[in-house]
């Protein structure tokens, strides 16, 4: 045997530990789903006399599913959590890229700098400086709590300085100015430049941006909490807590529960896994 | 010139940054100012009036013991959590970059508890400690043994596992970009000069990483210093509130004891803690950063 045939025997001997020791990570990570899985058709005393059984003595079954998605109000909740993230998401695009647009291409004017500032800043400010100042504004002063579109523009709000920050890297780096000039001389308007030009050309960025705010709007839990106390307009989060601390004895309708709140994002990750993934890293590695 | 005159500088800002403007204004500006103003006031919450107490909050946040038992434990949490996420993260980033098959399926599967937030991911894992472990626990030692979580040091230790397990899969996107940006030539240079790969990797591949280093640390650091949804649903707080955090203790004492006032102060210093430890970390973390 040769030194070459040795090397690449060691190298092929190394992979395969390395892929039992991934596999076996693996497994660890998503055995909690797996629980929630296999649990999810046995009924309670089933779960209770043994929780890593596959099936249950008294069988498989499906009961749990019906009576949760009726008592947590599964369509309406679910309904809820899509409006506010849809909403919130566009409106955090829309707005924060033609902010951003402004201030990458007028820094010299002070409000576009002192803005730009302020937003940078702001971003290491935790939620839980805001919490109580906001609950006694928009609460006590104005009143303006349990309304959908309060908490779609407090959640754009919140958003806008780091998508404010993509979008002003992505104008900064990827837009030539020479494009913006050609459609102002062409007799575009500055606003027409905008949306006809820049806007299409910073699609990437768009869905970088819609990806990590619409997971964080989706799994939001505490400013909902605290904006949304009627049932009503419960959204998936709030409603889970609710129903655990109603139904925490159940525990077959609380895997049911549980396995319903994560479907709607675990059934998009299949679908769109490549682009969440490419669209986190390119988040994470910018912001 | 039509383009220099105030008037239309000013339109052109409003037209395209006002909206963004104004909700930045109404919901991030205005209530951390309206929230320094609640620092020096001792208002419950619900009267009209909103007594002038000068710096007694401060005095009071201070002296309050069970909120630096809190932000100790926040501390201790923090610590071994962002440490764990960490090595956990680059481990798994390192094996999911080395070439073996079925490396896009892995990264994918790791990624995956970050999907969930934090309220469903909290009972998951309180359903896994209160009947999977309790039950093969039991089958091992023959006896019923208690739930990790009624016990004081086991509720610390579920936590940490939790926010490990939650926050690997994201901080492993961060270093697979990290391997990817270090060049291959410079790890076979390494190899040429007489390097075993732990050497490579050691003297070649980590200090060039060093960027996605400083990030990680910051970000878990961050993140961990204001953990509140899987503090909730996991351990509440429970037992004996040996299990809470500085987050929930704010919260609670903001909005069930109604001290807001109090509640705000205490918020406040736990965000200059959490900055001054941020920040620090960057700063050490950044001074020693070498270019490729």
């Amino acid at each position: 045997m040769t030194e070459n045939d040795k090397a690449a025997r060691r190298k092929k001997i190394m992979h395969a530990c390395m892929w039992v020791v991934l596999l076996i990570l693996f497994i660890c990570f998503i055995s909690p789903f797996l629980l929630v899985i296999i649990n999810v058709f046995k009924t309670k005393g089933d779960i209770t006399a043994n929780p890593l059984s596959l099936i249950g003595e008294h069988g498989f079954t499906m009961d749990n599913f019906p009576q949760a998605m009726d008592k947590m109000k599964f369509w309406r909740v679910f309904t809820n959590s899509t409006i506010i993230t849809v909403c919130a998401t566009i409106l955090t695009i829309l707005v924060s890229s033609m902010a951003s647009f402004v201030i990458v291409r007028n820094q010299k004017w002070p409000a576009c700098s002192l803005l730009f500032s302020a937003m940078v800043a702001s971003m290491v400010i935790p939620f839980q400086v805001l919490m109580v100042p906001l609950v006694s504004v928009y609460g006590g002063t104005l009143g303006v709590l349990n309304h959908r579109p309060t908490l779609i523009l407090m959640h754009v709000g919140f958003s806008v300085s780091m998508a404010t920050f993509m979008f002003h890297g992505a104008i900064h780096t990827n837009i030539p100015l020479e494009l913006e000039e050609a459609a102002l001389i062409d007799g575009c308007t500055r606003w027409q430049t905008y949306w006809k030009v820049v806007f299409p050309l910073l699609k990437p960025t768009i869905a970088t941006v819609a990806i990590i705010d619409a997971m964080a709007f989706w799994n939001d839990y505490l400013l909902p909490s605290l904006v949304l106390t009627n049932k009503e307009l419960y959204t998936i989060p709030i409603a889970t807590q609710a129903f655990y601390g109603t139904y925490s004895t159940d525990i077959g309708l609380v895997m049911a529960a549980l396995l319903l709140a994560m479907l709607p994002i675990l059934i998009l990750y299949v679908l769109l896994q490549r682009y969440i993934v490419e669209g986190v890293t390119s988040g994470a590695v910018k912001g | 010139m039509k383009r220099n005159k105030l008037s239309y500088k000013v339109s052109q800002f409003l037209m395209f940054a006002g909206p963004a403007a104004l909700l930045f204004l109404a919901v991030v500006i205005i209530p951390f100012i309206y929230g320094l103003y609640l620092t020096f006031t001792s208002w419950d919450g619900i009267a009209k009036e909103k007594p002038w107490v000068g710096f007694a909050n401060y005095a009071a946040a201070f002296g309050d013991g069970d909120y630096w038992m809190a932000m100790l434990r926040t501390g201790i949490y923090s610590f071994f959590a962002v440490i764990l996420v960490n090595i956990v993260a680059f481990t798994l980033a390192y094996l999911v970059t080395s070439g073996i098959k079925g490396q896009n399926f892995f990264r994918a599967g790791f990624f995956v508890p970050n999907l969930i937030g934090g309220i469903v991911l909290g009972y998951v894992w309180k359903f896994v400690f209160n009947r999977a472990f309790v039950a093969i626990g039991s089958a091992l030692s023959g006896t019923t043994v208690p739930s990790l979580l009624s016990t004081t040091g086991g509720a610390m230790f579920c936590l940490i596992l939790v926010t490990v397990w939650q926050y690997a899969g994201y901080m492993m996107l961060i270093y697979v970009a990290g391997f990817m940006s270090v060049s291959d030539a410079l790890k076979e240079a390494a190899m040429i000069d007489g390097c075993i790969p732990a050497q490579a990797m050691w003297n070649v591949t980590i200090p060039l990483m060093r960027a996605s280093f400083v990030q990680c640390i910051f970000l878990s650091i961050t993140r961990c210093f204001v953990v509140y949804d899987v503090n909730l649903s996991l351990t509440k707080g429970e037992p004996f509130n040996t299990s809470v955090m500085a987050a929930m203790h704010v919260y609670n004492q903001a909005f069930t004891y109604k001290n807001y006032g109090l509640g705000q102060a205490e918020a406040l210093l736990l965000f200059v803690v959490c900055a001054v430890v941020g920040v620090t970390q960057v700063y050490i973390g950044k001074k020693g950063e070498v270019a490729a």
